[in-house]
Formats: C-alpha cells, structure tokens, sequence
C-alpha cells in the first residue's frame, strides 16, 4: 500500500522556510496530500505545525519554497489565492457567528443572490444537502442558532462550511481538541468521509488515537523540519511519538 | 479502492493502536440519507410551538416591549380618560415620531456592537444646516434637504473612518463629535440663534394628516406589499425545492396587519378636532416612516450588506476570515445611521416649528433607551428596525401619559430610567437562558 507513484498529490510542498526575524520557524519542509486520503499532521508544541498552516491558507506567505498544486506550481500569498483554488482550513476557534444560523453561517461571504437579495430557499437547500451528503444526523434544523448548537454540532457545521464549495484541500486545525469521546467519534466519522467524498484532508492533532483512527499518511515535524512521512499501518504509537519528541529517527523511505 | 486495513501487514505488540476501531466508511456509506429540517415544516400547530419554544428559551424579540406597551396603555386609560381619546393618539404618533427615527438609526450600528453619541447633534446639524440654506441663503428646499443629508452622511463616514480604519473606539469619536457638533451647531446658528421653519412640506410632516381616502390607499398597499412579500418568498422557496410554511400563516399575518392597521387608519380618520375646524386623517408621519422601515427591514434581512451587518456584529473574526470587508460594513452602518439621524432631524424641525443651537442634543440616549427597550441587544448581532419602533412607543407613551397626569418631569425621567433598566435586564436574563437551557448534545 505505497503511496501510488501515478497519483498527482493535491497539494506539494517542498524546501519550504519562513523566518521571523532571527527565528527559523520552517527550516525545508516537505509535504503531500492526496485526494482522498486524511493525512495527519502531528509535533510538539512550537514544531511549526500552525506556521505550515498559515502559509497554506495565504495567511503568511513563506519566505521560500515550492509549492505545487495538482502538479502545478502556484504562488499563495493572499487567502484568496487559497480558497480560490479550493483551499478551505477550519481554524481551531472555529469562526462562526453564534447570532446567525447554520445556513447563515455555512454561506457567510459567499451567500447565494437572486434580483439582488438573498436566495434564502437555494442555500437552505445547499447547506441541507451538504450536511447530508456528509451523512449528519446531529443536526434537526439547518435553520437553528449556532449559539445553540454543541461544541460537536458547531464542528459540524465549520467542516461542512469548508466543503460547501468544491474544496479540493481542506485543513482541519485540532478538530477535536474541545469535544467529548463522542462528538470526538462523529467528528473523526466526519473526516473520514470528507476524505472519501474524494477531498484531500491534513488534519492537525495532539491525540494519537485520534490520528491512528483517522490518518492514512502521517507526518512530524520536529523543529520546523519534517522528520517523518510514514503510512499509518506502517508505523506505530511509539515511533510517532518517538519522531515527535525527537528520540527517534525515522529510517524509512520518505515518500 | 484499496481498504486502510491492511491486517496482512507484520503484526507487532504495539502496532497501531486497536487497528481493529480504525474508522472506514463502507459501514456508514449505505446508510439511508437522514432528511434535515429547516424549521419550516408542519402544520400551523407545530410552527406556533415552535415559536413558543424559542420564546421560552430566551429569544424573545420585542414581546417584553409590547407587552409593556399594553400594561402602560392599559394604566393610562383608566388613569386619565383623555388617553384614548383619537386626538392623543394622533399626538402620541408625532410624539414619538422622532425618537422612533432616531432609535431606528442607531440599531444599524448598535448591530455591530458600537455606538453613536453624535447621532441626536447629527440630526440638530443636518436641520441647522436645512433652514439656513432656506431662510438665509434663499435656496430650493429640495436643495437643501439633498444638501443636509449629504452633510448628515459625510459626518457619518467621517465617524466611520476614526472608528472602522484608524480604530479609535466609536464611544470615545461620537462622544467628541457630541461635544464638537454642538460647536458646529452654535456657529452655524449663532449664539441663541433660533430659526423658523418656513417651507410648509416640511412643517406637514408632523403637523397635517392625510385626505382620509389616502389613508385607505396606505393600508391597502401595505397590506398587498405584505402578502407579495409572502408570496414572493414562498415562490422562491417552491424554484429551490425547499419545504414552505403553512400558507395560513401567510394569512394569519396578513389579516393582522390588515386589521391593526385599520384599526389604526378608521381612528384617525375621524374627526379628532375640539374645535370647529374638523382634524381628520393620517398624519404624514406615518406613511413616511412606514417606507423608511419597509426600505431599513429589507435591506437588513434580504441583502448581502444586512447578512454582513449581523455577522460583523456577532463576531467580526469569523466576518473577517469569511471574506466580508469588515471595514467597509462598518463605516456603512455609521453612514446608514447618520442618514436616519438627518431624517429624525428634519421631523423634530418640523414638529416644533424652528431649529436652534441646542436642537437634538438631547435625544440621543432616549434613542439608545428606545432601541434596547425593543429588545436590541447593545452587544450587537441581535435586534430589528420594529424593535426600535416599539421600544420607542413605550418610551413615548410614558411622556404621553405621564404628561397628561400632570406630573412633573422629574417622574417622567425615573420612569423612563426604570423602563429601561428593567428591559436590559429582561434582555440580560434571556440571553443567560439561551445560554444554558437549551439542550447542548
């Protein structure tokens, strides 16, 4: 189960770096995600992990580096060249108004418009339609309040927003940090499907169950540089965390 | 398509943690499509439970404010018999005119958690500005209206520009334009200086009333405007393929507006004269500002801006990642309230009949009260252009009755104060319930 050599990855990075002032934050990272695959981004506190994140979401631009996408090398600098080109994150605080509903917020900046008011009908139906091709079941009304809703339901709604529209990539940052075992589970259930519908997944997570349930490919970054990228079945708990805590060094082909 | 279990794989002791749990989706995958709701199905029944569920959950809009209006309304009547006479009513409609305008101005940026000291002086500035263009410098009075809310507006951007792209809080800028407007105001009108006004279209606002066939007219377009809105919308929802509401709601909402408006319009349509010369009909107020909250509630709830406007108000972060142009929304709602602060203006000026130095200086925190006694929520993202209305007719049906006791006006403020501390913390308490009582799963 080798990462098929056919396969063009979504999204490739590679030698990329970003400083802040005198302090290299990314020193030469590379990384890959497929469509369809959920690959697992873990490290330590202070790694690089959310300054890799940024730069995917044209929050911060790198300093250096390629990045392709689909093959193609493109230059992200702005978040608009993200999401144009189907780059969603779902930010850990999830950035959601709580004073508008879920179909509300699912179109937020980018609503449906007819004659010059809002298609109300056409996104209730949308957001609707998301959510269950998603296979929610959480969810009675996409009419509630997201003030509302759970801290599960409120990820719910923050995933499905970032596949409203076609995204070829989304990044999720610790999806699961604030929730209880079982929203943890139809959160997890959730990404999995995302993956499956045929999106490319990077999932940012402290929880090693976590990544073991979800990931197919997981990557380490250790001080701002990428130490391991290992297929999930081809690993285990204590090389990860070996790889995360720098007392192991990964030996094995790098895809 | 390749299966992520992979137990050929060598097994270790400590490989992949229960491997076995590792989730797949071949066993969801065939599972039937739930259907979501969207709020809108079921009968009358259900959609009126529905309602009463929210309402007891916290989310109660402006009912706390009318049910206080009927109380008051209620006292007054059997407190002074001149209450309910046609000729107060028609008073408590001017009377409350002004505040209602002012109040209406300021939910837009009240929406979006800010606040406008200066819009009560905007107002006095703009009318200032209004009848010395026409007394002193001879212009057309259209000209000069076009002129005083282009001088209304640019306040508003100027506002909008401290607080949206320098970032000086809204209290500290309107507070100082507050303060400096007033200047504006004394050396534009002079020390003293009071001016009548002389053009008779603006004095008719508040002081002449309608042909009582023009007030049919109003009630007959307010009522099909209100059911092809309707229709309008259910249309739209049919083309989407999305479930509508029962149509008998259309019908029970229609026919209440068709008969307290026409309660309203038959009433005043009597003669409310004391004298000989008969006073009938509907006062210009009304239908002027009938339009103004028809345009106000559909810019609000149907255009992208009024989406934007709540989001911004509710949380500016997620407003901002969403693409919304968080400062171009905000210096627009300042703008938006200083237009609605002009007009309120050029209703005071034509109530009382002149503009001085001081005009509208006083008004502004009764707006503030008005909006929040409505039930707009001063942290922004909740509230409507009707809240503002009501709210303001509880503040003005206190002056009114109050009045007609004959009590002083000392009375008159710790009522009002009390009113208004009693509806933030009716507000306070519903937003703790729709905190905590809902069902979190």
């Amino acid at each position: 189960m080798a990462i098929p050599a056919d396969q063009v990855p979504v999204i490739e990075l590679s030698g990329v770096t970003k400083s802040f002032g005198p302090v290299d934050v990314l020193k030469g990272v590379s990384l890959t995600a497929y469509a369809g695959k959920v690959t697992a981004l873990v490290g330590d506190n202070g790694a690089g992990k959310s300054t890799l994140i940024k730069g995917l979401a044209g929050v911060q631009p790198y300093d250096n580096g390629v990045v392709k996408f689909n093959g193609e090398v493109v230059t992200l600098h702005s978040p608009r060249d993200a999401s144009s080109l189907g780059i969603e994150v779902v930010y850990q605080d999830l950035a959601l108004c709580e004073n508008l509903d879920i179909v509300q917020n699912m179109f937020l900046g980018r609503e449906e418009m007819g004659l010059g008011t809002l298609e109300e009908g056409v996104m209730e139906r949308e957001a609707a339609e998301t959510l269950q091709s998603l296979s929610v079941r959480t969810v009675k009304s996409v009419r509630q309040k997201v003030s509302s809703l759970s801290g599960g339901q409120r990820q719910t709604v923050a995933i499905a927003r970032s596949v409203l529209k076609k995204a070829k990539l989304v990044i999720l940052d610790e999806p699961t940090a604030a929730l209880g075992v079982a929203q943890t589970e139809q959160v997890l259930h959730l990404v999995r499907r995302l993956a499956d519908s045929g999106v490319a997944v990077i999932i940012i997570s402290h929880n090693l169950v976590d990544v073991f349930q979800v990931a197919d490919y997981i990557s380490v970054l250790y001080l701002g540089q990428m130490v391991a990228n290992v297929e999930t079945a081809d690993t285990n708990n204590s090389d990860i965390i070996g790889y995360i805590t720098g007392s192991k060094t990964f030996e094995g082909a790098t895809a | 398509m390749t299966t992520p279990i992979d137990t050929s794989s060598p097994a270790e002791a400590d490989k992949a943690p229960n491997s076995a749990s590792r989730i797949t989706t071949t066993a969801t995958s065939n599972l039937a499509v739930t259907i979501i709701g969207t709020g809108q199905e079921g009968s009358v029944r259900d959609q009126f439970a529905g309602y009463f569920s929210r309402v007891r959950g916290g989310d109660m809009g402006a009912l706390p404010a009318l049910g206080g209006f009927l109380v008051l309304s209620i006292l007054f009547a059997n407190l002074n018999p001149y209450f309910l006479t046609t000729l107060n009513m028609a008073n408590l409609f001017q009377q409350a005119g002004t505040l209602m305008m002012l109040s209406m101005a300021l939910v837009f940026v009240i929406l979006i958690a800010e606040i406008d000291l200066s819009a009560g002086v905007t107002s006095g500035v703009a009318a200032g500005v209004f009848v010395l263009l026409v007394n002193t410098y001879k212009f057309e009075w259209v000209a000069a209206l076009v002129i005083s809310f282009v001088v209304g507006v640019s306040i508003g951007s100027l506002i909008g520009f401290f607080v949206a792209k320098i970032g000086v809080p809204s209290f500290v800028v309107t507070l100082g334009l507050f303060l400096g407007l007033q200047g504006l105001q004394l050396v534009l009108l002079g020390e003293g200086g009071l001016y009548r006004v002389e053009t008779p279209q603006i004095l008719s606002i508040m002081n002449d009333s309608m042909e009582p066939w023009a007030g049919w007219l109003m009630l007959v377009i307010v009522v099909v405007v209100a059911f092809g809105m309707g229709m309008w919308d259910r249309v739209r929802r049919t083309k989407a393929g999305v479930t509508n509401r029962p149509m008998a709601l259309l019908w029970i909402r229609v026919g209440a507006i068709a008969v307290g408006l026409g309660v309203v319009v038959y009433l005043l349509n009597l003669n409310r004269s004391v004298s000989v010369k008969a006073i009938m009909g509907v006062p210009y107020v009304i239908p002027i500002s009938l339009v103004i909250l028809f345009i106000g509630t559909f810019i609000l709830d149907r255009t992208r801006f009024g989406r934007h406007l709540y989001a911004v108000g509710g949380n500016p972060e997620a407003a901002r990642r969403a693409g919304i142009k968080v400062t171009q929304v905000r210096i627009l709602a300042f703008m938006a309230c200083s237009f609605l602060a002009v007009v309120s203006g050029i209703f005071d000026a034509s109530r009382i009949g002149s503009v001085d130095s001081g005009s509208g200086k006083t008004l502004v925190l009764s707006g503030v009260a008005a909006a929040v006694v409505g039930g707009v929520s001063l942290f922004g993202g909740r509230g409507r252009l009707s809240n503002a209305v009501i709210g303001a007719f509880v503040i003005a049906v206190i002056d009114n009755g109050l009045g007609l006791l004959g009590l002083p006006s000392g009375v008159n403020y710790l009522v009002t104060g009390g009113v208004l501390v009693l509806a933030a913390t009716v507000d306070a308490i519903s937003r703790k319930r729709a905190g905590g009582g809902q069902l979190r799963t």
